[in-house]
């Protein structure tokens, strides 16, 4: 915290010289060595750490990556697969770099539903929240660029989808996208331009990093309680060695989770397609994004319909940016002045709900639209035969068994010439991803409006008076549990 | 809340589930009985295997298919089938310089008088390219392109198991039959399968009824092949077949290869060969990873162990 005083002593001539000029090692000293941080931190706090590994580990293996990496259509795939082949461990830094991402995204999800449920985003903490918001769209738009590179299908056809939500825009939509494109459609400019951009925008979200940790020690950390530090001798303890071990044990925990996929599943989160060179002639059966940004392209995919003069894409664009925007808003939305959802019962109910939206949004992104969602529930396909008569189209539709097929080759037998009968299959009506999608879209916002309102009606539970009273009463309250009920 | 826990857990597996996305319409792909020798944490390739599938690759599949991400020298490095410890470099290995001298090669520098002349391959070039050109290609095969096969098991959901599958999966010749209609006092000459006779499927029960898929001219069907039979399928469309058409005919009849090592060439044998050798090429340092991870597994595994007692140490004395 600001507040605190610097404990840092210079213990050599030189310190002292420099301490009067710039006093960095004081700074350092102060954020990551003496820092007062509450001793009450649970497990969900070391991912803050772990995604300070993240971005250094992106950062270093990319720009090895990128001294061997060719950004030309010509020659950008076959590069990324001499990289795989011929350069020393590129195999490794490949893996590394396309895993990583994902890790990157698991980590900063867990760090914002972690954020969201002890109430990290409330006042004095509303910027360091936005600043988060804002590292997390950079970090959205550097995978998006970064997924382009390797020029495959996927790489292409997914570009392809997500300039084109900028062409949904009025007006000025179609000039955006080509001035992102760099040109009438996606050729060796965008991809020149999108390795540039994905080279620089790690750098951007370093210095927002940055930010970050400055915003935070300002207030200092929350911590599960949501109790502000009263007395930082009782309630904190320093940075170091007590977090400093703590976060080193979280990041290793972490980093061999990340090894398993490295080493013995590096393909699984990535889509096969991608091993495709790109062809713009040649569309893949479903385009799906990577999987952390599912649930928003299940939010852009469930609007399929038009709002007064809004026609339906631009909608599920709008909804889609507005489903990362709320998020920007939220520490006004929240009206509660509680911090910590274990004191506040009904909005806890509704945080676990959020979460559980959040993985079926997820779901919805990965499956076809149209598909049932319990394929059990739906019923047996109906045969249809189409024909026209004089000049009308008709259709005849049958349902059984073997002798509905019998019926119908009976009947388009029975049509006069010039009916044009033909039979298909058509799948009963079922309950499918996109209505799925649709309702989940609206219970995702509707997290954000029942906050504003149980913030006014709820009761919440009595607080602990302090961090260190809280940590007393719990492990009072485990001893006593430990009695024998018998 | 507990209960809910567990739904929210149970349901984020289920999310990653939903990421394994299925080819649509084609049939599940299956590998050999007794799976894949280079699965798991410690799998490795068979070697004859892959010898074997190289073999096949060069008598059968690369008359169509090149495999332009490869060089001959790739035979002989570490992890590859014609590895010799003996020769270090590839370069200087004289089985991989024999193998690379069967191919005819264009040289990529001209002669004296500026032409392109064709010598025998050196371990350092390129899998020979079947066709000069895209086009060349689909000229020489009715149109369609033979695709590359350099990452080809990376390249498809199912990878090696769905090599496997395709190429053992197309219905018999015996199974082909000649249909002839007549149409506006036109006959029409088409080929069909019988689904109700194609047993192998499991799919078509013959109580169904003869259901004739028409094969349209230079295609084949596969129900491995991702694509959609409706629009050939005569029988009744709620029973359409799964799978599609390709260009390329079943390939591996019994004993179309003769293997140098005696192993009797069987079409799952082959098959079973070629895949293997097509997942290497799609993955040549697949031992080198599984062996780093093993080291690197293990590190990181000693290294929690003491950041847990450090910590344990370290905190000893608060509360919290």
């Amino acid at each position: 915290m600001s507040g605190h005083e610097s404990t840092y002593k210079p213990n050599s001539a030189f310190e002292r010289w420099l301490d009067t000029r710039l006093p960095i090692i004081r700074f350092a000293n102060d954020t990551m060595i003496n820092f007062p941080t509450p001793k009450n931190l649970n497990y969900w706090y070391i991912f803050g750490a772990i995604l300070a590994v993240c971005l250094a580990i992106q950062i270093i293996t990319g720009v090895i990556l990128a001294m061997h990496y060719e950004a030309s259509v010509d020659g950008a795939f076959a590069s990324v697969e001499r990289i795989m082949r011929d350069v020393p461990y590129g195999w490794l830094l490949r893996y590394i770099h396309a895993n990583g991402a994902s890790m990157f995204f698991l980590a900063v999800y867990i760090h914002m539903f972690r954020g969201l449920y002890y109430g990290s985003y409330k006042a004095p903490r509303e910027v360091l929240w936005i600043i988060g918001c804002v590292i997390y769209l950079l970090m959205m738009a550097t995978a998006f660029l970064g997924y382009m590179l390797p020029w495959g299908q996927m790489s292409y056809h997914g570009s392809n989808v997500i300039t084109g939500l900028f062409g949904a825009i009025p007006l000025v939509g179609e000039s955006i996208q080509t001035w992102l494109m760099g040109g009438p459609s996606i050729g060796n400019q965008t991809l020149q331009r999108f390795f540039s951009l994905h080279y620089l925008l790690p750098f951007m979200i370093a210095g927002a990093v940055v930010l970050h940790v400055w915003a935070l020690h300002v207030p200092g950390n929350t911590n599960p309680t949501g109790v502000e530090v009263k007395e930082v001798e009782k309630d904190t303890v320093p940075f170091h060695p007590y977090y400093t071990v703590k976060d080193a044990f979280g990041i290793v925990i972490f980093l061999i989770m990340f090894a398993v996929f490295v080493f013995y599943a590096p393909g699984v989160l990535g889509h096969a397609d991608n091993y495709i060179e790109a062809n713009a002639l040649v569309t893949p059966a479903h385009i799906v994004p990577e999987w952390y940004l599912l649930p928003f392209y299940a939010i852009l995919r469930a609007i399929t319909f038009d709002l007064g003069p809004i026609d339906a894409k631009l909608l599920g664009v709008i909804f889609m940016f507005a489903a990362i925007a709320v998020l920007f808003v939220l520490p006004w939305l929240d009206t509660s002045k509680v911090k910590s959802m274990r004191y506040r019962p009904v909005a806890r109910q509704f945080f676990f709900g959020f979460v559980v939206v959040c993985f079926l949004l997820g779901w919805c992104g990965a499956a076809n639209p149209d598909d049932a969602v319990i394929p059990a529930l739906q019923g047996d396909p109906s045969l249809v035969v189409s024909y026209t008569v004089e000049g009308a189209p008709a259709t005849a539709s049958y349902k059984g068994g073997e002798e509905a097929f019998e019926q119908a080759k009976a009947f388009m037998a029975s049509l006069p010439a010039g009916a044009n009968p033909s039979l298909s299959a058509v799948p009963a009506p079922t309950f499918a991803f996109r209505h799925l999608s649709l309702i989940l879209t609206f219970l995702y916002f509707g997290y954000f409006v029942a906050l504003f309102f149980i913030g006014l009606t709820e009761k919440p539970k009595a607080l602990p008076e302090s961090i260190h009273k809280s940590v007393l009463k719990r492990k009072s309250k485990d001893t006593g549990n430990a009695v024998p009920a018998e | 809340m507990k209960t809910f826990r567990i739904l929210a857990a149970g349901l984020a597996g289920l999310a990653f589930a939903g990421l394994a996305h299925a080819a649509g319409g084609a049939k599940h792909p299956h590998g050999p009985e007794a799976g894949w020798p280079f699965e798991g944490v410690t799998g490795q390739y068979d070697k004859a295997s892959v010898q074997r599938g190289y073999q096949v690759y060069k008598q059968v599949c690369s008359s169509c298919h090149g495999m332009k991400l490869l060089s001959y020298r790739n035979l002989g490095e570490p992890g590859g089938p014609f590895y010799d410890p003996a020769y270090p470099n590839p370069n200087d290995n004289p089985f991989v310089k024999a193998l690379a001298a069967e191919n005819e090669v264009m040289n990529a520098e001209p002669n004296e008088a500026g032409e392109y002349e064709f010598r025998p391959a050196m371990p350092a070039d390129r899998f020979r390219s079947p066709f000069p050109n895209d086009a060349a290609a689909r000229a020489a095969n009715g149109g369609a392109l033979p695709p590359d096969l350099s990452v080809m098991v990376k390249a498809r959901h199912y990878g090696a198991d769905y090599i496997y599958s395709l190429m053992t999966g197309y219905p018999d010749f015996s199974l082909y039959e000649d249909l002839i209609t007549e149409e506006n006092g036109e006959t029409i000459y088409q080929t069909v399968i019988d689904m109700s006779k194609f047993e192998k499927l499991g799919s078509y029960k013959p109580d169904h009824g003869p259901a004739y898929l028409i094969q349209p001219a230079g295609q084949y069907y596969n129900p491995y092949m991702a694509g959609d039979t409706t629009p050939n399928f005569q029988g009744d469309p709620r029973h359409r077949p799964p799978g599609g058409f390709l260009a390329m005919g079943p390939q591996l009849p019994d004993g179309r290869v003769e293997y140098t090592d005696g192993t009797e060439a069987t079409t799952s044998q082959m098959a079973y060969d070629v895949a293997q050798f097509l997942a290497w090429a799609a993955e040549p340092k697949l031992e080198a990873r599984k062996r780093t991870g093993l080291g690197t597994m293990v590190f990181l595994l000693i290294l929690s162990t003491l950041l847990w007692f450090s910590y344990k140490q370290i905190w000893r004395k608060v509360e919290h």
